[in-house]
């Protein structure tokens, strides 16, 4: 283990062995080091969705809210904790489809309350544990069960919906974007989240890729990997809004085409050149409107 | 000493909530429920009650901070009403799944096309949720329960939510003086909840909630309605404590000359005041009328219903609610109660003051005239809607 995640973690491991997702999956890599950044003083939210599968193996006290109603849910904890003068970190653990669509509205309320729990989205762009369907958090062009490829549509329309930064305009303490390519980048960012959360300045909103062989198809072994092109494509860029301070904590010199992070998906493989480029005028932008943000005070 | 004030229904259901000392309290506006916690936000910003209130951004929200800091072990409280309600339909089944004994206020409104006035089918949808349904009949009865309800809900043999539901606007809205406890006394009827089923403990780590297989998911029923049935004699034996430490004493069921009765009515709520007046005219005129007064719809007391009404010729259920497609949701539950008595008496229902629609002294008048003439007759009438336009 290397210095930076030994002073990280805590000392005890707070996952057991045996959890039951798709091989290949990033979500256990993202929920393993946030809760060993966090340790057992943690009280861990899960939603109904592939993370449900962490809550039988964590070791820390786990809870399951609803589908839509996770961030409240834990406010909840949080609230009543602190109103019993005790002191937890309170994690929600949760997907995009819980996030970015139906829970979208407990997590603005607690957002612009300043509930302080640590929120994680593990943004696998689709709703994997059902099958497949179609997110608001779904790459555009992307085939999902609900967004077929057929004669006459070819997947999904419109780029994902922007939470990280929705997050950071309800001036919450802390906002971030992570990888599981980078997970130091990602450790010191949840140990960010309890300090500020700890402090009780507010929430933390972690927005973590979550590549996903099942529904995004690709060799299980290849999820780093993918996971790290869409950081090097400038599909995921990593920023973190620090009490409102933007700045970017991964820069990428030289992006490399998206073609390279879509041609190694079966979700893109329908993605005729014009439409690529679509999608790479779209991340051009992208691209251009977080550059445009570094050092802005949102 | 307790002291008299003049609350209207809503602020009754406040200073319960303030006697009961609740913890946390997540809660949003909605007519007519809104000046329950209007008051309670005040006394916490005046501190009064010392509490934490959650300005959450909708019901479903307002619920799911309830199950959180009850989970954390904090006393809780909300109120809503109608739509509220339903727009915390999911985290309502939750609750009682997860066995938080939650206190909620319901100042009772019709839903569907919009409406602001009173019925009870907001609630009554939910009666199969596993929350206890109290329904008071007056303001003073909206204190005396939200208390008794929180240390009901709290008992380890229960360990389940329950509602107070109060009649929009005809008790939310209107004052009537009441007794209020002194706080010490509430204190000690009242203890400090303590729950020890669940803990958040960092030494002891559990798991709370999660999908329940199908291995599990009977049992979950079972134990909840266990709990439930268990309700039936914890509320008893709570009201009778509670007539004991404030001389007002409660029960699932309240009756009205029921005695020598050969024909009773059954009504639910602020329409029983109402329905008393008429008994007490019919009996001038000789004829031997009686009244039960459902106080719980959930559990619902059919045992006790059988024992009080064994020997009746006739019962006329009265109601604000109907289930669509089917009958009165009392009228079908009151026959199915008394269906295996020996001999059961005819069983008549009326739908009336949906929507907020007068309940009139002649509309129970002609209600209690009809139940009173079936006496004679061995076989059921269908039910009926009263004063509706056609």
């Amino acid at each position: 283990m290397s210095r930076v995640f030994k002073e990280l973690y805590t000392p005890e491991e707070s996952v057991a062995p045996g959890f039951s997702t798709c091989p290949g999956c990033a979500m256990p890599i993202i929920y393993r080091h946030a809760i060993n950044v966090l340790g057992k003083n943690t009280v861990s939210v899960h939603a109904a969705g592939c993370a449900a599968a962490m809550a039988t193996v964590t070791r820390v006290s786990a809870t399951s809210s609803l589908f839509e109603n996770a961030a409240s849910f834990a406010a909840g904890i949080k609230i009543g904790l602190t109103k019993k003068g005790r002191d937890m970190n309170v994690l929600a653990f949760i997907g995009d489809g819980g996030t970015v669509d139906i829970g979208l509205q407990a997590l603005s309320g607690a957002a612009e309350r300043g509930d302080p729990i640590i929120y994680i989205c593990y943004d696998n762009e689709a709703y994997m544990n059902t099958g497949i369907q179609r997110s608001s958090s779904t790459t555009m062009g992307a085939w999902t069960s609900t967004t077929p490829v057929g004669r006459v549509k070819r997947g999904k329309g419109r780029p994902p919906k922007d939470v990280p930064l929705i997050m950071a305009d309800h001036r919450v303490a802390y906002v971030a974007t992570a990888s599981v390519a980078y997970l130091q980048d990602f450790a010191r960012k949840v140990k960010k989240a309890a300090e500020v959360t700890q402090k009780g300045e507010g929430m933390a909103y972690l927005h973590v890729n979550s590549p996903c062989p099942t529904g995004w198809g690709f060799p299980t072994e290849k999820v780093v990997e993918v996971a790290r092109l869409a950081v090097q494509t400038g599909m995921w860029p990593l920023y973190e809004v620090d009490h409102g301070v933007f700045r970017i904590t991964q820069a990428v010199k030289e992006r490399k085409p998206v073609a390279e992070y879509l041609r190694v998906q079966r979700r893109f493989r329908h993605l005729a050149e014009e439409e690529i480029k679509k999608v790479q005028s779209y991340v051009d932008a992208n691209c251009l409107r977080i550059e445009g943000l570094q050092g802005q005070t949102k | 000493m307790a002291k008299i004030e003049v609350l209207t229904g809503t602020g009754a259901a406040a200073y319960a909530a303030k006697l009961a000392r609740v913890e946390v309290v997540p809660a949003y506006p909605i007519t007519p429920q809104s000046a329950t916690v209007e008051y309670i936000a005040s006394m916490i910003a005046d501190g009064e009650l010392d509490a934490e209130y959650v300005e959450v951004e909708s019901e479903n929200t307002a619920m799911s901070i309830c199950q959180g800091a009850s989970i954390a072990g904090c006393r809780v409280f909300t109120a809503t009403s109608s739509v509220g309600l339903a727009y915390m339909h999911s985290p309502v089944w939750h609750a009682a799944s997860l066995r938080l004994p939650i206190v909620m206020a319901i100042a009772n409104r019709a839903i569907g096309i919009a409406s602001l006035w009173c019925d009870h089918s907001d609630a009554i949808e939910l009666r199969d949720t596993g929350w206890m349904q109290f329904y008071a009949e007056n303001n003073q009865e909206i204190l005396d329960t939200i208390i008794q309800a929180y240390r009901i809900a709290e008992d380890k043999r229960i360990l389940l939510p329950a509602m107070v539901n109060f009649d929009g606007f005809y008790l939310s809205h209107l004052a009537d003086s009441l007794e209020i406890p002194d706080q010490d006394a509430v204190d000690e009827f009242l203890p400090r909840y303590k729950p020890d089923h669940v803990y958040l403990d960092p030494d002891r780590p559990i798991r709370y909630g999660g999908l329940a297989t199908p291995e599990d998911f009977t049992e979950y029923r079972y134990k909840q309605h266990e709990g439930l049935e268990s309700a039936k004699s914890v509320i008893t034996e709570v009201g009778e404590a509670y007539g004991k430490a404030f001389g007002r004493k409660y029960g699932l069921l309240d009756e009205y000359r029921v005695g020598d009765a050969e024909a009773v009515l059954v009504t639910i709520g602020s329409m029983t005041g109402t329905a008393r007046a008429v008994v007490d005219k019919l009996r001038a005129e000789g004829k031997s009328v009686g009244l039960v007064k459902l106080r719980t719809y959930r559990p619902f007391p059919a045992e006790a219903l059988r024992s009080l009404l064994a020997g009746k010729r006739a019962v006329g259920v009265v109601e604000r609610s109907i289930s669509a497609g089917s009958w009165g949701s009392a009228f079908s539950e009151v026959r199915a109660a008394l269906y295996d008595m020996p001999e059961r008496p005819i069983v008549l229902g009326f739908v009336v003051g949906l929507g907020g629609r007068d309940v009139r002294l002649e509309d129970l008048e002609k209600a209690a005239r009809k139940t009173f003439e079936a006496r004679e007759r061995r076989q059921d009438e269908k039910m009926e809607w009263v004063q509706v336009r056609l």
